[in-house]
């Protein structure tokens, strides 16, 4: 099936509440998908096409506030429309889950894959000082993986998480294997485990408030400090990446999403060549797999970042690594696709020939 | 073993939903499949294609350079793909309105005619099958027609099951016009 396909599906395995979306191209097919499947005949899951983006996020904030399950997805331009909610949502930690399966921008761009939300995803995206959990998926089975992995991840750091996927794995059909259909929680288990959400006192403790509102700076600069240390806390538990054969190689691709798989034929074309080339897969791209970058680049003579935008995440890998060996982008924009071939030629040309 | 194949032709002729059931039929036979569409805006009349790799270890890539199969059903498609065909590789494409045919040496070249085929089926809706029972027979990876079978009925929607017995009439018919050659 298509990775928005595998979206829909696992959502509706992992015993979500709620989606909320308004369609955009290259991820309709979640919405259409989760609505042919109709799942509140059957594990009650209510799925709603919005007005708008802004009304999804803003229930997907109310949803969340009540401890439910809930998610929305939309694609570049949509994303955008949300920060704001998504800014609240941080700010008040709540658990929720956001995809954006990007297309190429900037403004409505194209309809054709991107990875240019890059900034937007990892360094915050709405305003103030939050961050979301930041997941990138390479194959339609981690498009299925992530949604689970996504909201645990969410509710266990009472934050945000987000599916960075772009339109390839979006709109790529591969063999997935879909989690097993869990029953959502019922309203005990989440006044157990969520003793945080607005559920009704009935008399029975002190009023719970939802809120990201503190006009008292000293107490606002207490809650900023406590989301600080949540970020330190999931930046030392959950940054999530993949190596191929770093240690023995010469050169390192890094690459995300994917972009990552093209990148490992490439690396393979140019064994050929006879170069040793290594492959670094972040896989949370935020928490940033900073150390184990630091750790593989020792001694390597380049590394090439590959992107299908102008150089973003090249920023995260020079942080890693100081400066310490030449680190170089290549990248193509508004759509279009790098070949294998073409990051090849790319790695001789930015880190031999010019080395 | 590893077969990368592109097919590529106007939007409508079919060629995105053969990819699906040949992928389905790859799956049916426990391989592991990509299916990559070239999303445009446009539904009919654009140019169209779509990747089909089917391998027994795990898929890198979804986009490629270079293919052991290329199928073309326009000129501008043969122009852009047929270049791109592997060194002993396949070339399948449409002789209808080509002026323009290939003259590479080095892999094997089969024209074929599948509109006419299908008509002579009844059935101009079962082009893609046509052209499917060629690819199909050309292909040194052979997939049961049973697990073909059972790829048909994963991607298509039941209240088209009925029309299984065509399609496969169209895959068979396929399959002479490539041995014909």
């Amino acid at each position: 099936m298509k990775g928005n396909e595998a979206i829909a599906h696992a959502a509706i395995r992992y015993g979500c509440d709620g989606y909320f979306g308004y369609p955009i191209t290259p991820q309709s097919e979640v919405l259409e998908t989760l609505e042919a499947l109709m799942p509140w005949d059957t594990t009650g899951m209510v799925v709603v096409q919005a007005e708008s983006e802004v009304a999804a996020i803003n229930m997907v904030y109310g949803g969340a506030a009540t401890g439910k399950a809930v998610m929305t997805s939309s694609s570049s331009p949509g994303v955008s429309l949300k920060q704001e909610g998504i800014s609240y949502i941080a700010a008040s930690s709540l658990p929720a889950l956001i995809l954006n399966v990007m297309r190429g921008g900037p403004g409505l761009g194209t309809i054709q894959p991107s990875q240019a939300d890059y900034f937007q995803a990892v360094k915050g995206g709405g305003h103030g000082d939050y961050h979301l959990i930041v997941l990138a998926p390479s194959s339609v089975q981690e498009m299925a993986d992530f949604v689970g992995l996504g909201f645990d991840l969410a509710f266990k750091y009472r934050n945000p998480s987000m599916i960075l996927a772009d339109g390839i794995v979006g709109q790529m059909m591969e063999k997935v294997v879909l989690p097993e259909q869990r029953a959502r929680r019922t309203d005990e288990e989440i006044r157990e485990q969520c003793p945080w959400a607005a559920t009704g006192r009935e008399g029975r403790r002190k009023r719970n408030v939802v809120t990201s509102l503190e006009l008292e700076s000293d107490k606002m600069e207490i809650i900023n400090h406590q989301l600080q240390a949540k970020y330190r806390e999931i930046e030392a538990n959950e940054t999530r990446w993949e190596e191929i054969d770093t240690k023995d190689a010469d050169y390192l691709i890094i690459s995300f999403g994917s972009v990552a798989r093209i990148s490992t034929k490439a690396k393979e074309l140019a064994e050929e060549d006879g170069l040793k080339v290594g492959i670094i897969r972040p896989i949370t791209l935020w928490p940033f797999p900073t150390e184990a970058i630091r750790k593989a680049a020792e001694g390597k003579k380049g590394i090439l970042v590959v992107e299908l935008n102008a150089g973003q995440m090249i920023e995260d890998v020079r942080l890693a690594v100081h400066d310490s060996l030449p680190v170089k982008h290549f990248g193509r924009m508004g759509g279009i696709i790098p070949s294998p071939s073409e990051i090849v030629s790319a790695l001789k040309e930015k880190l031999i020939e010019q080395a | 073993m590893k077969t990368e194949i592109i097919a590529a032709g106007f939007g409508g002729q079919g060629v995105l939903s053969m990819g699906k059931i040949l992928a389905y039929s790859g799956l049916m036979d426990n391989m592991e499949v990509t299916w990559m569409p070239s999303y445009g805006p446009e539904q009919r009349g654009g140019t169209a294609n779509v990747t089909v790799i089917l391998s027994d270890e795990k898929i890198s890539s979804p986009v490629l350079d270079t293919y052991d199969i290329v199928i073309a059903l326009n000129q501008q498609s043969l122009d852009k793909f047929g270049p791109r065909v592997k060194k002993g590789g396949i070339l399948i494409y449409d002789t209808n309105g080509i002026h323009k045919h290939p003259e590479r040496g080095d892999i094997n070249v089969y024209p074929i005619n599948a509109m006419d085929a299908a008509l002579e089926l009844g059935n101009s809706k079962a082009y893609n099958m046509v052209v499917m029972g060629a690819l199909l027979e050309a292909m040194e990876y052979k997939i049961p027609m049973e697990n073909v079978v059972k790829g048909l009925k994963k991607s298509l929607p039941e209240r088209h099951h009925k029309l299984i017995p065509v399609n496969q009439q169209a895959i068979e018919k396929g399959r002479t016009l490539l041995k014909k050659n």
